[in-house]
């Protein structure tokens, strides 16, 4: 059995979370700041790619990245064609996971008691401590929450991903476009394999969480 | 030296307007909810940004909408306490002290430092492992080790139970007594604010409407709402008579007073404890009805009617007091011209 389609997923999972766990921290604290105009505005911008038909952002992403438009001309001759390439996997993966960081971040920021930045500013502390130091230990829960669902959908998108990035077997193949191919194809045993790791590898990623929330850094509490 | 603020903010539906300028004095901000006061607060430390005026510390400009500055909270050397502490709860008590040192290096020995403000063997807690007293305790100490210029304590004992309420307004008086520089406290209890500042500024729908010694404004608050506000029961409608006296009809009576009447003067305050036993008619003295006592522990507040008037009256009068009219069909009360409270229902502007 070919196995490239399971780290395939794992590689553009692991990118794409990573990518939106900064994207979606930097903007939904920026965002938790901005006046009650430009919030609204900017969260139903930043919130469509959740809502919209995965194949109507990746029909948004050729638009963008195809060969012939001019981003896509632009990145091509700094060396990178993501159409076709895992790499489009990647930004469609993101693309389709930011809203669920994004929000559930935002959720998390907006929770924190603002007296306690107050608090730190007046007593000196730079906006920058203040951030990583204390804003971000008390939303870890939203945030960690936030990562794993975007990592989640990651792992599972399909639409945008078929059509940015297509199937290549050894090149772009993920899992779920792996089993759609196969049961196009007829090969039903095949199709049956890779939904059974992908069970797996689901299961594998919620015991970790659960693992995680047992034994997270509880600062006190019931002691 | 001191603080001298003198500050705009407009919000939807509602317009702050602070002005007071005080010296090394604890200064109270007493007023309702809503009424501006934590605003004042926040725009002082630079967390909230005023529309216009002028904030100076001790000859240190803070803020200045006409020449542009606006120094951040950082950089402004100002204690804030706040109603709920902000204690970050993620850092240990000793963490969240030394986040109030600014060289961030510790001075002297943590131990003494604990000890200083009874959290002795406490510093490796988390704030939620504390109780109120000692959280309180916890924020003192992180405020006070940043060495502030100026201290600002937002209802610093509404957190708290009774009892500890009192233990922590006895150490906050210490250490204010202590340090060496101005300090507003905001409070909406009267007693509190009495007890621990010099002066008080009464806030009434957003603005800073009257500055004055805390005897003075207690004595003669000038104001319906500053009578309000400093606990004063009977509050009505007064009319300026040509013979110098004042007119209440919900009392049916004519009040003499002790000082000149000023112009304005639409309303009249009397203070529940101010009323005496009469024992017959004569000026300044109402006849009334007992209409309901509330029993107190130590006092009771007696419900009345006067005779020639519609509305109640009520007194805080001693037990003994009481009991020896508790026959009478009609209670005489005199009140003193002194404690006759001329007020106006509106600040003169």
């Amino acid at each position: 059995m070919e196995w490239y389609p399971l780290l395939n997923s794992v590689r553009i999972a692991l990118i794409a979370a990573g990518i939106v766990f900064f994207a979606g921290i930097g903007a939904a604290y920026w965002i938790s700041h901005l006046p009650h105009f430009w919030k609204g505005v900017l969260d139903v911008l930043l919130t469509l790619p959740l809502v919209l038909p995965p194949t109507v952002v990746g029909y948004f992403l050729l638009c963008l990245l195809g060969p012939r438009r001019p981003l896509g001309i632009w990145i091509a001759k700094l060396g990178w064609t993501p159409v076709m390439h895992w790499s489009g996997a990647v930004v469609a993966s993101a693309v389709v996971a930011f809203p669920l960081m994004y929000r559930t971040a935002r959720g998390a920021f907006e929770a924190v008691d603002p007296s306690l930045r107050y608090a730190a500013q007046t007593l000196g502390l730079s906006n920058v401590y203040i951030f990583w130091r204390i804003i971000m230990p008390v939303a870890k829960n939203g945030i960690f929450a936030g990562t794993v669902l975007a990592f989640a959908r990651a792992l599972g998108e399909y639409g945008a991903t078929s059509m940015i990035a297509g199937y290549i077997p050894g090149k772009t193949a993920t899992i779920s476009t792996t089993v759609y191919q196969l049961w196009r194809t007829g090969d039903n045993a095949g199709a049956m394999k890779w939904v059974l790791v992908n069970l797996a590898l689901s299961m594998a990623v919620l015991l970790m969480v659960n693992w995680m929330e047992n034994n997270r850094e509880t600062y006190g509490e019931g002691g | 030296m001191g603080l001298s603020v003198k500050i705009r903010k407009s919000l939807p539906g509602f317009t702050l307007q602070a002005g007071f300028s005080i010296e090394k004095e604890r200064l109270g901000l007493l007023g309702g909810s809503g009424s501006g006061k934590s605003m004042t607060l926040k725009c002082i430390a630079g967390v909230m940004r005023p529309d216009e005026g002028r904030i100076v510390l001790n000859g240190r400009v803070l803020f200045d909408s006409e020449t542009g500055v606006d120094l951040p909270p950082q950089k402004r050397k100002v204690g804030y306490l706040f109603q709920h502490y902000a204690l970050f709860p993620n850092m240990t008590v000793l963490q969240n002290i030394q986040c109030g040192m600014r060289t961030g290096k510790p001075k002297g020995n943590p131990e003494e430092l604990l000890a200083k403000f009874y959290l002795s063997g406490l510093g490796d807690r988390y704030p939620r492992q504390l109780s109120g007293g000692q959280q309180q305790r916890t924020a003192l100490a992180r405020m006070l080790v940043s060495e502030p210029d100026l201290i600002l304590m937002d209802e610093p004992f509404s957190a708290l139970d009774t009892c500890l309420r009192e233990e922590m307004e006895h150490m906050v008086s210490g250490l204010l007594q202590r340090f060496d520089g101005p300090a507003l406290i905001v409070s909406h209890n009267r007693d509190e604010i009495y007890r621990l500042c010099s002066q008080i500024a009464i806030y009434q729908d957003g603005s800073s409407e009257r500055i004055a010694s805390r005897e003075d404004i207690f004595s003669n608050p000038g104001t319906v709402a500053a009578a309000v506000l400093t606990g004063c029961r009977n509050v009505l409608p007064a009319r300026m008579m040509e013979d110098g006296t004042l007119w209440v009809e919900g009392w049916g009576i004519r009040f003499r007073t002790g000082c000149e009447i000023q112009e304005g003067t639409d309303f009249v305050g009397v203070r529940a404890h101010y009323f005496h036993i009469a024992e017959q008619m004569g000026e300044n003295v109402i006849p009334c009805h007992m209409e309901k006592i509330m029993d107190g522990p130590f006092e009771q507040i007696a419900y009345l009617r006067p005779v020639g008037g519609s509305e109640r009256l009520c007194w805080k009068a001693e037990k003994s007091a009481l009991e020896s009219i508790k026959d009478r069909k009609i209670v005489h009360l005199f009140i003193s011209p002194d404690a006759v409270m001329p007020l106006r229902s509106r600040n003169r502007i």
